[in-house]
């Protein structure tokens, strides 16, 4: 049990008596850090949330995009790292279940997966490779026996996360928006339950999440069963299609304890429910554990008396086990009974909110010891460098990963995985683009700038795909909150997100704070990861590999930026310098260009630079195209007098490299002129080998094939001896 | 329409529903619990390539005079105990066995194949790849058998780019079999390359008669040009062979 002090007296001037013991676990399952944020939620009202495409009912726990055509897509972003990190198989998919069934409650059937995965060094540590082999297969079993495509994600490797694990999983749905579920309910309408039966596994979930990950507590981590969870979608969509649903909601952290009071407060109703209704995996469990149980594959509904028979029918028809444990009173009073006798008897309000906290923050100590930059070594043998950053866990392909997720089921996947943003078909004609991005490196160096960063390296990855963006969704991950200079971290994190957002307009459509992100070592580096989805409204934009005699254009300014870059990490094991940051002008205006130069059909593919710098965005280019190149990088657009080493390295934002058909070369150059946008024409494919030179210096000269072995090999060459 | 079915006192309006049904149904799509590719081998079907399609309820029994059946994709009963094992044994693969006996083209796609080897409506096993992962990829599929109902349309070794995404495709027979199908002509289709450990790269196969055909790749993933990101014409010409088998016109 976590209560602090100041809960307990709250507890004690509120209710004014003592709370029976399972009042007491209700609440402190509710208070807990994950389900109450009670940390954040003061801060999280800075995002924008409101925009022409956001839908906002009550009870919501995704967020709700208008993609026209009375069609709607709802996106939520959640993690398991706690779990994850003690049992990788089990936490990664009860992380895809969980998110799901989130997307589900809105009545929208899941369309998409999106994960964002961290881990320890791979290469040097193999409790990092089980770890990351087995959330693998944890989100590939699952996602993939639920007929959902895993479409996107990210892999990536620090030190930070040396025993430990993210584990981030964002689920997109998609359906009509007259047939979303409008939360409502009456004075004697029925609470009913519906899927797995509730067992031991997963008790005080969400309170091990909401503190260090001291001790391996495996019963905290749930038991996943992805069979039952695609039975429970095909049953909540068919009743919800018979209008059998008046309000839903997930069981997640805190179990029944947390979907009835919060659905309670959030209608305003009251809620009085049996335990001994609820159907269970063995006998003699207690009422307590029942209520904090964090069994996967359940949900729970409201339901009206004369619904409730084509209901259980329709859970008969997929043999889902279906139980009516209460009903709905107008007390708004949050009533558990075992039979006649009262276990807990609370307002639904009072458990639903917990107390808010100011933390408070300091500037940390280590910013201010960050290495300069001038210590860093400096690099001459530019080929090799190339080489091993292809190969290098964080950039090398992830096809190891994604082939293991079914991503074409659906049959919606039109930009598969594995280069920029993928993107999906709608059934209105239009096209989904979606992307998640995180830099610990970055955020490690500056919490602002780094956040921005990913948020805008989303945005770019999208757009690369000719998408507008439309929304975001967050989730910020970070150390212990009740460090002061971890909670400041947080708050510059969340500070330069809004700033961002509300610059550009894309209003955040939902999102998620985890604290308490410990490992043994100390807290991991701040991890906020952006999700952004974009709509392409006509046809989808289809890049073409560039042929002989095709140009390659570089829009965007390159900066004195490699802290926190791959280079400097990777390479020279060197964290500190400054890490890249974002123009808003510069990033709005070239983003605007691209898209512009797409809809007229003015590129043949497009690509954003970022980990590992220009250099390995053309090497990539010339991987994936399977053609040579001839760069001279002296015209790279950037700030006087930057060396070669920063040119091909540095991660500054808002850039991205344009294969130009010969025949439209002038056009375009006019075009950007007009724009009076940074641009540089650097030189031609052909051939099959990368030269780069740079005043009439040669720097790099490699064949593309080798450049495509190191790419393509890299991980599996890590993983293939365990 | 099924409450309909259910009501003793209408046998005589079920009776004239069912054939007017029948009359109109032309491809079963068999539903079992936890087809995940059922919806869209629905979709290819009636709007890309505007068949009479529709879905059958694996508890429920098929029409005698149906024209065609589809066993789609996904992990039937979470694929516990074996891939297809379970779904091998529901109610409705009796009226399949039956269909099958009569000559009515069947295709069982990825999960569909492997109901179709554990009811027996196909020879040999599919075992676990032996990368021992799930692998979702595009192949290309070399036919073998042009003559089946679901390859006439398609010339003998033609190519045709498609994904697979399975865990368990390796498709395994003994020599003794192995010699068999081979005799029979019903090895339908190959991997060009080595993919999962397949014997011979076996990716489909057919019943001795030719009119049952399973296969681990997914066409109705590789038939609409959107999602094909290589050619989506061989695989159309899978739906174009039952077309031209059953004799819709378009």
């Amino acid at each position: 049990m976590s209560l602090q002090k100041h809960e307990t007296k709250y507890i004690k001037d509120t209710i004014k008596r003592e709370l029976t013991k399972t009042e007491l676990q209700i609440v402190a399952a509710e208070w807990s850090e994950h389900c109450s944020y009670k940390s954040s939620k003061k801060h999280l009202k800075m995002l924008p949330t409101t925009g022409k495409n956001i839908i906002f009912e009550k009870g919501y726990d995704s967020g709700v995009l208008d993609v026209g055509d009375g069609y709607v897509v709802t996106v939520h972003i959640e993690s398991h790292n706690h779990p994850s990190a003690v049992e990788p198989y089990g936490g990664a998919a009860t992380g895809v279940g969980g998110v799901i069934r989130d997307i589900l409650s809105a009545g929208t059937r899941p369309i998409a997966i999106l994960d964002g995965l961290r881990f320890g060094n791979v290469e040097n540590d193999a409790h990092a490779r089980w770890l990351f082999k087995n959330v693998v297969s944890g989100i590939a079993d699952y996602g993939n026996c639920l007929g959902i495509p895993t479409i996107s994600g990210e892999v990536e490797f620090d030190d930070c996360y040396k025993n430990y694990a993210l584990v981030d999983v964002a689920a997109i749905g998609f359906g009509k928006k007259d047939r979303l579920i409008k939360n409502h309910a009456s004075k004697g309408d029925l609470v009913v339950l519906i899927g797995g039966p509730t067992g031991r596994d997963g008790i005080g979930g969400s309170q091990f999440a909401s503190d260090s990950l001291k001790s391996e507590d495996r019963s905290a981590v749930q038991i996943p069963d992805p069979f039952i969870e695609k039975l429970i979608i095909e049953t909540i969509l068919e009743a919800r299609d018979e209008k059998c649903i008046n309000a839903m909601k997930d069981l997640g952290g805190g179990g029944l304890s947390c979907a009835i009071s919060e659905t309670a407060e959030s209608l305003g109703i009251g809620i009085e429910l049996d335990i001994d209704s609820v159907h269970t995996r063995e006998p003699g469990l207690l009422p307590d554990e029942i209520m904090i149980s964090e069994s996967q594959e359940r949900m729970l509904i409201i339901t009206c008396k004369k619904k409730l028979s084509k209901l259980k029918q329709i859970c008969d028809k997929f043999g889902v086990t279906c139980s009516t444990i209460g009903q709905v009173k107008g007390d708004k009073m949050m009533h558990v009974k075992k039979g006649k006798n009262t276990l807990a008897l609370l307002p639904a309000e009072f458990v639903a909110r917990a107390p808010l906290l100011d933390r408070k923050k300091i500037k940390p100590k280590y910013l201010k010891q960050i290495k300069k930059e001038n210590k860093a070594k400096k690099t001459l043998y530019y080929t090799k460098t190339i080489l091993k950053l292809l190969s290098s866990p964080n950039i090398t392909s992830k096809h190891w990963v994604f082939r293991q997720y079914d991503h074409e089921v659906g049959i919606r996947t039109v930009v598969k995985p594995g280069f920029d943003a993928s993107v999906l078909r709608l059934d209105n004609g239009k096209f989904l683009s979606a992307k998640i991005d995180g830099n610990p490196k970055h955020c490690y160096l500056d919490p602002r700038q780094g956040a921005i960063g990913c948020f805008e390296e989303a945005c770019r990855n999208v757009v690369c795909t000719g998408a507008n963006p439309i929304g975001m969704v967050d989730h910020l991950q970070f150390g212990n909150p009740e460090d002061p200079e971890i909670f400041w971290t947080f708050m510059e994190s969340l500070e330069g997100l809004t700033e961002y957002a509300k610059f550009l307009r894309i209003p955040c459509a939902g999102g998620k704070v985890s604290f308490y992100n410990e490992t043994p070592s100390g807290p991991i580096k701040p991890t906020p990861l952006i999700g952004v989805l974009g709509i392409i409204d006509k046809t989808p934009f289809l890049s073409v590999s560039p042929i002989n005699g095709d140009s390659l254009i570089i829009i965007g300014k390159t900066n004195d930026e490699l802290g926190g870059s791959e280079y400097f990490e990777y390479i020279h094991k060197f964290i500190g310098g400054v890490c890249p940051s974002v123009d808003f002008k510069d990033s709005k205006i070239n983003m605007l260009t691209v898209l512009s130069l797409i809809k007229n059909k003015l590129v043949k593919s497009v690509h954003d630079c970022s980990k590992g710098g220009f250099a390995i965005a053309v090497s990539e280019l010339s991987i994936f195209g399977n053609i040579g190149c001839n760069i001279d990088i002296n015209k790279i657009p950037s700030v006087k007098n930057l060396s070669p080493e920063k040119k091909l390295f540095s991660e500054s934002h808002s850039r991205y490299l344009l294969v130009i058909d010969q025949k439209n070369l002038v056009h375009v150059k006019q075009f950007l002129s007009k724009k009076k946008i940074s641009f540089a024409v650097l030189g031609k494919f052909s051939g099959d080998q990368i030269n780069i030179t740079y005043k009439s210096k040669k720097l790099v000269k490699i064949t593309v094939d080798i450049l495509q072995k190191r790419y393509f090999n890299g991980l599996e060459d890590l993983l293939k001896h365990g | 329409m099924l409450a309909v079915f259910q009501n003793k006192n209408m046998v005589m309006c079920t009776n004239f529903i069912c054939e007017i049904i029948s009359r109109i149904v032309k491809v079963g799509v068999i539903v079992f619990p936890g087809s995940n590719c059922d919806r869209d081998m629905f979709h290819v079907l009636t709007d890309v390539f505007h068949l009479n399609a529709q879905y059958f309820w694996h508890e429920k029994g098929l029409p005698h005079d149906i024209d065609a059946v589809v066993l789609p994709g996904g992990f039937s009963y979470g694929d516990r105990l074996r891939a297809g094992v379970i779904a091998a044994n529901s109610p409705i693969i009796d009226d399949v066995k039956k269909l099958a006996n009569k000559g009515i083209p069947i295709l069982g796609v990825c999960n569909g194949f492997q109901i179709l080897v554990e009811s027996n409506l196909l020879p040999g096993v599919l075992l676990k790849n032996d990368s021992l992962n799930f692998m979702c990829q595009w192949t290309n599929l070399i036919v073998k058998n042009n003559k089946t109902p679901f390859t006439n349309k398609l010339q003998l070794n033609q190519k045709i780019p498609i994904p697979i995404a399975n865990g368990e495709g390796r498709y395994y027979a003994d020599a003794q079999l192995m010699h068999d199908l081979k005799n029979n002509n019903q090895i339908v289709f190959t991997y060009q390359n080595y993919v999962n450990g397949s014997v011979q790269q076996i990716a489909g196969l057919c019943n001795e008669d030719g009119n049952v055909v399973g296969m681990m790749p997914h066409p109705e993933r590789a038939a609409e040009g959107v999602i094909n990101p290589i050619d989506n014409i061989p695989s159309s010409l899978i739906f174009e062979s039952l077309i031209h088998t059953i004799g819709v016109k378009n």
